[in-house]
């Protein structure tokens, strides 16, 4: 329905609140956050002010510089991990699983361990990796190793294989979804036409499944870009990642206005991801009839 | 059953290998959960409920508990109340501005989670709401309506237009078809969105980080102590939230599968 | 002394941006009629039946309904009811749920007892006894199409408006809902407003058909009138079907006209004497059935040669040329005058005659 002078009313009484809601308690928040980015903090306060010195300190200490490489380092291979292992399992459900009902239990206990608290999940890691933890007691009593090894805990790896851990699940579904949906007809048209299996899936199925990868990939990205969990429990002392220099500005070294420029580059960041993901999305976008 | 081609047994093999990578780390929690040691390591030392009686005991944590119940009843009514009100108007009007505004109610979900909470703190920090439960709730609240109103959207979407005009035919007002055609339609859809933003608050770790005061919620409190140090009662109350989150997930999926009948 | 009509559309028009969907338009409908809007896709039929409905709003011009002006009134307000075209049966009701929902409407709430009294009736009515607690899903199409039915009429409406109701159902199930349609709306006894693309739907149920095209009315009459005296080309074409050629006016004598068409042959019509007297270019409609064959040297005559003959079961369709006719001319032989003609197969050189009676003339020039 068009707004016009009749339905206007009906339409104001049902909107005014959620748009007032999110105009107050959404827009205004991030608004001010990018504005508080531009103020000055002379110790204990901080000024509105528009400088970019916040900026200006961001792009050039190398305290901070590493620690934002190192994040989109350690995003970049956690999508990795997640895809690598996330496409063959959920290609696994939807083309070798032949029974429907085995096929979505298996789907649901992919995607039921991602509501399962993801603090706990990033804690599993801990007591598992440690010295005294569940891998190394494992090692030591079965006599594969003399002594527990310190190199499975804090380290960048630990928090790889923590957040490939987590974020795997996410991985899995949109990837269900999108091979799910290419229709069996094209697959049995190409073999019809004397293409193997193998080449069907690089030439028919993985181009239609391109959209969910997409997806996932951004998803699992952008969210683990921003995570601060798994280097605090999992991490060492070169495992900060850009999460944990938001958290030490806002706590311990006061300084919202050099917090607030930070987050703002992350939230500029990940809009642009998801642009460009967007993009890549509608580029590809094949209509399946 | 036919025979699997060579390549097609190891995809098998592949993926019950991952799929066992991601139970393997719930199991040991539960499996440590009754083992009478303070390590989580082999071998077993023996059954024992200690670690539960130990986290019973600890007023601390059952108040983190209270408050995360609480603060995840109120931020999922509030989100229910405005996210089916947004998502009702999205759906039944054309207006300037609505993609952007459908934009703006995703970005919670889409962004870390720490960058909302920041927005939030500053924002509350200028209008003098100081960081407290309120606050949280607030914040969770607005952070998931996006589920609300895509799960709702998606659902009225489906709805066959004629039905509502036949209904208007047949002598209703547009609020008796809204109360007798489209919310029995739209029921599952709320109670499912209602379920997963109760899970989602009540696991909430980085914007509750940032908006808690003296009271805090559960994540928060684990969060704290894990700093400090392990204590196998979290294995005892990880265990528990583990298998509560199960039955609502359960609950959740087969409420939005099997009403899904029309 | 004229009665006031049931639903009267006094210029009414619709427009959604720069798309004209309605011109504006005059509409009386007398009560006790089943009037019927025909025309193929896009021509307004639908929107004028919406614009009744009250499911859109009128851009211009005004509507009545028993006399009172309805046009800023929402549907739930207007004495009408609608049968839709893909039904809208409410899923999560129960037939006899779906029927009552009119009963229970806080503007028209009927007491619980007579409530199962009139569904009962209704579904009587349209013969579906026995089915009150099925839901729309476990039903078959003719089936629901009926609930439909009952679930309109058990309000008792003045007036009752059908969306092309029968154009989801196959043809067999559909004739005899053409049948069911005409004996409920005698024993009704109320005015149907039908929209319809199907041309025998509308002739055979209509007292009165009202033919649509690009917004606009091209005609208004009963069956018979529309089917012998069509007002203009379109309307010859669309109901039944019409050879339209292309003449030039060469000579009148009395209420005779002589027509020139293509080929040179000439065509004398007693059906001009409404063409203004300086027409030169003129449209000749011929109806397949009228064309006759006969001997060569009979007025009135044309010389056709066979294309195709198609076997129709009773009778034989002939698609023909004519020197100097671009379009092809068809023509409809029962199988009685087939004997009489020396041959039917393509190639066939063959005569036909046409009554001057049954020649219609309209006056401009055809469309491409």
């Amino acid at each position: 329905m068009t707004l016009t002078r009749r339905t206007f009313p009906g339409f104001a009484a049902l909107f005014s609140m959620p748009f007032a809601w999110v105009l107050l308690l959404l827009v205004v928040p991030y608004g001010i956050m990018i504005s508080v980015g531009f103020w000055t903090r002379q110790f204990p306060l901080f000024y509105p002010d528009f400088q970019f010195g916040n900026y200006a300190q961001i792009f050039s200490d190398p305290q901070y510089t590493t620690v934002i490489l190192r994040t989109l380092k350690i995003a970049a291979l956690v999508t990795l991990g997640a895809l690598s292992l996330g496409y063959p399992l959920a290609y696994f459900l939807v083309f070798t699983v032949r029974s429907a009902a085995l096929r979505n239990l298996l789907y649901m206990s992919v995607v039921v361990p991602l509501w399962v608290s993801y603090l706990l999940r990033a804690y599993t890691w801990k007591i598992i990796l440690g010295t005294d933890g569940a891998l190394n007691s494992l090692l030591v009593s079965t006599g594969i190793v003399s002594a527990p090894l310190d190199i499975f805990l804090y380290n960048q790896t630990a928090m790889v294989i923590t957040l490939v851990y987590i974020f795997v699940p996410f991985m899995v579904m949109p990837l269900f979804t999108v091979l799910d949906n290419i229709p069996r007809r094209l697959i049995e048209a190409s073999e019809d036409l004397g293409v193997g299996p193998f080449m069907t899936f690089w030439k028919v199925i993985v181009p239609l499944s391109l959209g969910g990868v997409i997806a996932g990939s951004t998803m699992t990205f952008c969210l683990a870009f921003g995570d601060f969990v798994a280097p605090v429990l999992v991490g060492g002392p070169d495992g900060t990642m850009v999460a944990n220099l938001l958290q030490t500005q806002f706590g311990a070294a006061l300084n919202w206005p050099l917090g607030s420029a930070l987050a703002t580059l992350v939230l500029v960041i990940v809009l642009v991801l998801l642009q460009i993901s967007s993009r890549l999305d509608t580029a590809g976008r094949v209509e399946l009839t | 059953m036919h025979a699997l081609k060579w390549w097609q047994r190891g995809m098998v093999g592949f993926s019950l290998a991952v799929l066992a990578f991601l139970y393997l780390p719930i199991v040991m929690l539960v499996l440590f959960s009754f083992n009478d040691s303070k390590v989580t390591s082999f071998p077993l030392a023996g059954f024992t409920l200690h670690w539960y009686e130990a986290f019973l005991a600890n007023q601390q944590m059952l108040r983190a508990l209270w408050n995360s119940l609480v603060v995840a009843v109120c931020a999922t009514a509030l989100s229910v109340v405005v996210g089916v009100t947004a998502a009702i108007a999205l759906d039944r009007y054309e207006f300037p501005g609505k993609r952007l505004f459908q934009n703006a109610i995703l970005l919670p979900l889409s962004l870390p989670g720490i960058v909302t909470g920041i927005a939030m703190l500053n924002f509350y920090k200028q209008i003098g709401i100081p960081q407290s439960l309120t606050a949280v709730v607030i914040g969770h609240a607005t952070a998931l309506l996006g589920v609300v109103v895509s799960q709702v959207m998606a659902r009225l979407a489906k709805i066959n237009r004629r039905q509502l005009e036949a209904s208007a035919d047949l002598g209703a007002t547009p609020v008796e078809t809204f109360r007798r055609v489209t919310l029995p339609t739209i029921r599952s859809s709320i109670i499912g969105s209602a379920l997963l933003c109760f899970t989602l608050s009540f696991d909430e770790i980085p914007v509750t980080y940032f908006l808690t005061g003296r009271e805090v919620t559960l994540p928060i409190y684990i969060y704290s102590t894990l700093r400090r140090g392990i204590t196998p009662e979290i294995n005892a109350i990880g265990t528990v939230i583990v298998a509560v989150s199960f039955v609502l997930i359960v609950l959740s999926v087969t409420l939005l599968r099997d009403r899904d009948q029309s | 002394m004229t009665s006031t009509p049931i639903v009267a559309l006094e210029r009414v028009a619709k427009t959604y941006g720069v798309f004209t969907a309605l011109h504006p338009t005059d509409l009386q409908v007398e009560e006790g009629e089943f009037v019927t809007l025909l025309g193929p896709s896009g021509c307004g039929k639908t929107t004028t039946l919406r614009l009744i409905g009250g499911f859109e709003a009128a851009s211009a011009g005004r509507v009545r309904i028993e006399g009172e002006d309805v046009t800023e009134r929402p549907p739930y307000r207007r004495p009408v009811n609608t049968v839709f075209q893909d039904y809208a049966l409410f899923p999560h009701m129960s037939v006899a749920e779906n029927i009552a929902y009119g009963l229970s409407v806080k503007s028209n709430n009927i007491p619980k007892a007579e409530r199962q009294a009139r569904v009962s009736e209704a579904l009587a009515m349209v013969g579906l006894e026995g089915l009150t607690h099925r839901r729309p899903g476990e039903l078959s199409g003719g089936q629901r199409q009926r609930v439909a039915m009952a679930r309109a009429i058990v309000r008792r409406p003045r007036v009752l408006l059908l969306n092309e109701p029968l154009s989801a159902l196959d043809v067999k199930l559909r004739e005899g809902m053409q049948v069911e349609l005409k004996r409920l709306h005698r024993e009704l006894g109320i005015t149907f407003i039908m929209v319809t693309h199907d041309q025998t739907e509308a002739l055979a149920l209509s007292d009165r058909i009202v033919v649509m095209n690009a917004g606009r009315i091209a005609q208004i009459g009963s069956p018979s009138e529309l089917y012998d005296n069509p007002a203009t080309p379109y309307v010859a074409d669309f109901i039944g079907a019409t050879n339209l050629l292309d003449g030039q006016v060469i000579g009148r004598d009395g209420d005779e006209i002589a027509l020139r068409i293509g080929g040179g042959t000439i065509i004398r019509s007693r059906r001009g004497t409404a063409i203004p007297a300086d027409t030169k270019n003129v449209i000749l409609g011929m109806r397949p059935e009228r064309l006759l064959p006969s001997a060569p040297d009979v007025a009135n005559t044309l010389v056709l040669t066979v294309k195709e003959n198609l076997f129709h079961g009773d009778r034989l369709r002939l698609e023909l040329t004519a020197e100097g006719i671009e379009r092809s001319i068809f023509t409809e032989l029962p199988r009685t005058a087939v004997a009489a003609v020396s041959s039917v197969d393509p190639g066939s050189s063959l005569v036909f005659h046409i009554d001057p009676t049954d020649v219609m003339v309209f006056a401009g020039e055809k469309n491409p």
